[in-house]
């Protein structure tokens, strides 16, 4: 391929963008281009198109294939206690400043199939808080919030969260807290209990909640600047004066205007806090 | 011939050793960014970084999700993480799924880097116990870069060089002490 052929796929993906805000009203014309792009010639694949424009073609005339082509350009995959220092910072840090509020609202925005959701879950449990607390879960892919609400997972992945999860200054054995059979484990749907799944769009969706914690982790890292800084304006404009933000372990806000509102709480580990008043909304 | 501006490393077993003679004898006058992906199995760069860091004149560090990539450096891919480049020159993470059971992948970094360098990137692949790379350094000749590919027999490790070699052949292949004296020959005018 050629560097002609390249700038021709740039073309396509373009359009193809295009095509999905206008048939189906998704917008990735802000996401990082880079693995956009992978994504979408992944897409080409997976469809076996021959080219990006045949994928044009079904997402115009075959919206049965929607929510796979969500999927392929999400890729929702995540993990029980993912970065283990994280969530014993939060198990340690952040979990007992909460616990002064009779009720605690928790909102995990982009929570792919719902590993972190359960991990959060287990720590609030562990912690005596979860009876007090409300979880929003929410994801732009239906099928991932579908998975997420079965908590089905595969069992080889057994081991490596049970380590996650005592790194993580997990008080019991993470086994307490699902059944496994054949290959596969099944989440305690105890933990659900205070947990509401719901589709919402970090593009073009509001807040819908006043919330203490905010945790989105390796999602803003598909955005671009500007769509980073929006959403990390929705996040000040949810949470309540003193609450908390994290981010993915390799995340950086280094460029995001937004950022000044938030002032680092553990940097490392990328944990945040709300200092200022949102702002006024202009009306 | 056009300079090169970017020089994209790729290693797996045995890279650690070989990075450190690889870029122990860089020129300290270059100007190039240089991409290193490592597959190294821990949770963190840090340590690697300061080990390199030792054996490079030049500055080495964990390239960092959004920031610029830099002239004269060498930036390494954090572990879990895939590296993009994207075109104007910034770096970009992804958590997507492993390539060739990687992440990073090398082929990911290599991919993304020659959409953005065309010509003027040099793709090294050095010792490893899989393919990744393989078809990353294909894209990378695809559009106009120079291959650079370590003996496979003088590898710790010959997989790895000698699937970049089946799949995507190579402009140099040259034992690892000759890899710097050539990349540095490549890039001072
Ligand atoms: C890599 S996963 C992160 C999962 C989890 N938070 C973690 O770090 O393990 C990214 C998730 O972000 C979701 N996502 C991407 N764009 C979104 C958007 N515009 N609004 C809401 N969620 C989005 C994807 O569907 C995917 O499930």
């Amino acid at each position: 391929m050629t560097v002609d052929a390249q700038e021709l796929d740039n073309i396509e993906v373009e359009l193809f963008t295009q095509a999905m805000q206008r048939r189906h009203g998704y917008d990735f014309s802000q996401y990082a281009p880079a693995s956009l792009k992978r994504r979408v010639l992944q897409l080409v694949e997976q469809l076996e198109t021959r080219t990006i424009s045949g994928l044009i073609e079904r997402v115009m005339h075959e919206p049965q294939l929607l929510p796979r082509m969500l999927d392929g350009l999400t890729v929702p995959a995540s993990d029980m206690f993912r970065d283990p220092s994280m969530f014993r910072g939060l198990r340690e840090q952040v979990l007992p400043l909460l616990a002064s509020y009779p009720q605690i609202n928790i909102w995990q925005a982009g929570c792919a199939h719902g590993q972190e959701v359960y991990s959060l879950a287990i720590l609030l449990e562990e912690a005596g808080l979860y009876e007090r607390t409300q979880i929003f879960a929410t994801d732009l892919s239906e099928r991932a919030l579908h998975q997420a609400q079965e908590g089905i997972y595969p069992a080889r992945e057994a081991q490596q969260w049970s380590r996650n999860y005592q790194a993580a200054g997990g008080t019991h054995s993470l086994a307490d807290y699902y059944s496994a059979r054949y290959n596969l484990l099944k989440l305690d749907q105890r933990l659900r209990r205070n947990v509401t799944f719901a589709q919402h769009n970090l593009v073009s969706d509001g807040v819908f909640c006043e919330a203490h914690l905010v945790l989105c982790r390796n999602v803003m890292i598909y955005f671009s600047n500007p769509l980073q800084d929006h959403v990390l304006s929705l996040f000040r404009n949810s949470l309540v004066r003193g609450g908390f933000l994290c981010v993915g372990m390799r995340e950086s806000l280094d460029y995001a205007t937004t950022a000044a509102t938030f002032t680092p709480f553990d940097e490392r580990l990328r944990i945040y806090r709300l200092t200022h008043q949102p702002e006024r909304q202009q009306a | 011939m056009t300079t090169p501006q970017a020089i994209a490393i790729g290693c797996s077993a045995g890279g650690l050793d070989a990075l450190k003679v690889v870029l122990g004898a860089l020129d300290p006058r270059l100007t190039q960014a240089v991409l290193v992906c490592c597959h190294s199995g821990s949770d963190t760069v840090e340590l690697l970084c300061e080990v390199l860091q030792r054996a490079s004149a030049l500055p080495v560090t964990e390239a960092a999700e959004r920031h610029p990539v830099l002239s004269g450096t060498v930036h390494l891919a954090p572990s879990g993480y895939h590296l993009l480049v994207e075109k104007d020159r910034h770096f970009a993470l992804s958590i997507d799924p492993r390539v060739q059971y990687a992440r990073p992948s090398i082929d990911v970094m290599f991919c993304s880097a020659a959409e953005v360098w065309h010509e003027k990137l040099i793709g090294v692949v050095l010792t490893g116990g899989n393919a990744d790379g393989a078809s990353g350094l294909q894209r990378i000749r695809e559009l106009g870069g120079i291959a650079i590919v370590q003996s496979p027999s003088n590898a710790e490790i010959s997989t790895m060089p000698q699937a970049a070699l089946d799949t995507a052949g190579a402009d140099h292949c040259v034992d690892l002490s000759d890899i710097a004296p050539l990349i540095n020959r490549l890039c001072l005018p």
